[in-house]
C-alpha cells in the first residue's frame, strides 16, 4: 500500500531568510550578553535561544508543514521536561 | 458483436491481479485470438512490477519519537547544570570566563549553516536534483567536522591549562567550578558525539543517493536524517548561551 506523500518542497528563499534570523539572533544574544545585566541577560538570552529553536523547529525541521497531530505531539516532552524543570526548581528556591 | 476491444495484451496487463506479488517469478501467459484472418495464439510474458510499500508518515513519526527521547536525555543534563548553577552562580559566573566566546559563536554559525545545508539538501532531492543534494549533503558533513575539529581546539587549550575532570588544578577549586567543568564536559562531550554520529548519517545517506535508493519518490531517510541533524543543531544552540554567554 502506498501512501500518498504530501510533497511541499520549501524553497531555497525560505530557508535562506531563516537562516539570516537565526544569524542575527545569535549576534543578538551575545550583545545582551555583553551588556551584563545579570539574571535579566540570562533570562532574554534563554528566550532568544528558545526564538531559534522554535525557528528550526517551524522551518527546518519542516513542522510548520506537517499535521496537527506532530505540532501536537512535540507538546508532550516539551511539557514533560517544563514540569520535571518547574517542579524542581519549586523544591531548590525554597531551600 | 466482440466480449471485449482493444488490445488483448493492454487488456491483460491492465487487469492483471493473478500474479504472485514475489518480484523473481513471473508468468506467462497465452492469448488465443480469433479475427478474421484466423485463430492467433500469443505467449507473452509478464512480471509484476516490484511493489515497495513505504508508510511515509509512519517513517517520520518514529523519527519525531526518537528525537522526544534525546529531548528527554539533554533535557535531564540541562536540568543538572541548572540545579548546579542556581546554587553556585558566582562560581559558574567565574569559571565560564575560561570559555572563547570566539570558538562558541563560530560553532554556532557552522551549526546553523549546517542545518541550512541539510534543510536544501532535502529539497533538492524532492526535486530530483541529485547531485545539488549530494554537494549539499557533503557540504553539511565538512560543517560537521569543522565544529568537532574547533571543540578538539578548545578541549586541548581547557586540558592544557589543567581544567579536566579530577586534574590536580581543578580540585583546588572551589567546588561550583568542578561542577561547572564537569557538566561542561559530559553536556558539549555527548553533544559532540552526536555530531559525529550524524555526520555518519549523512555519510551512509550519501551513498545511497549516490545509488538512487534516496530519490525523489522515496526520500525518507534523508528527511529523518535531517530531524536528527536539526535536534543536535538546537541542543547547540541551548548549551552556548548557558556555557558561553554568562557574564
Amino acid at each position: 500500500m502506498e501512501q500518498k506523500q504530501a510533497l511541499h518542497i520549501v524553497g531555497t528563499k525560505t530557508f535562506v531568510v531563516v537562516w539570516a534570523i537565526l544569524i542575527f539572533l545569535t549576534a543578538l544574544t551575545i550583545e545582551v550578553a555583553e551588556l551584563q545585566l545579570a539574571k535579566l541577560s540570562m533570562i532574554a538570552n534563554l528566550l532568544i535561544a528558545s526564538a531559534k529553536a522554535i525557528l528550526v523547529l517551524w522551518f527546518f525541521m519542516h513542522l510548520k508543514y506537517e499535521s496537527t497531530f506532530f505540532k501536537l505531539l512535540l507538546l508532550i516532552p516539551i511539557g514533560t521536561i517544563t514540569i520535571i524543570i518547574g517542579l524542581t526548581f519549586s523544591d531548590i528556591w525554597y531551600r | 458483436m466482440p466480449l471485449w476491444q482493444g488490445n488483448p495484451l493492454e487488456l491483460l496487463h491492465t487487469r492483471l491481479n493473478r500474479c504472485p506479488t514475489s518480484s523473481s517469478s513471473k508468468c506467462i501467459y497465452y492469448i488465443i485470438s480469433i479475427s478474421d484472418s484466423g485463430l492467433t495464439i500469443t505467449m507473452t510474458e509478464i512480471s509484476p512490477t516490484p511493489h515497495k510499500s513505504i508508510d511515509y508518515t509512519g517513517a517520520k513519526l518514529g523519527m519525531w519519537l526518537f528525537l522526544f527521547t534525546e529531548i528527554i536525555l539533554f533535557g535531564g543534563m540541562f536540568l543538572g547544570y541548572s540545579e548546579y548553577r542556581q546554587v553556585n552562580t558566582s562560581d559558574f559566573h567565574d569559571a565560564a570566563k575560561e570559555m572563547s566566546l570566539f570558538f562558541g559563536a563560530l560553532n554556532t554559525i557552522i551549526l546553523l549553516t549546517s542545518s541550512l545545508t541539510m534543510a536544501l539538501s532535502i529539497s533538492a532531492i524532492k526535486q530530483g536534483a541529485k547531485v545539488r543534494s549530494m554537494l549539499l549533503q557533503a557540504t553539511t558533513i565538512i560543517l560537521g567536522a569543522a565544529f568537532l575539529g574547533n571543540k578538539f581546539i578548545e578541549w586541548r587549550e581547557h586540558i592544557l591549562h589543567g581544567f579536566y575532570p579530577d586534574s590536580p588544578e581543578l580540585l583546588t577549586m572551589s567546588h561550583g567550578k568542578i561542577l561547572y567543568f564537569g557538566l561542561y564536559y559530559v553536556m558539549t562531550g555527548i553533544h559532540g558525539l552526536h555530531v559525529l554520529i550524524g555526520m555518519g548519517v549523512i555519510c551512509f545517506m550519501f551513498v545511497l543517493t549516490q545509488l538512487n535508493k534516496v530519490s525523489s519518490t522515496d526520500y525518507i531517510k534523508l528527511e529523518n536524517t535531517g530531524l536528527f541533524w536539526h535536534l543536535v543543531d538546537i541542543i547547540w544552540i541551548y548549551l552556548f548561551p548557558l556555557f558561553y554567554l554568562i557574564k
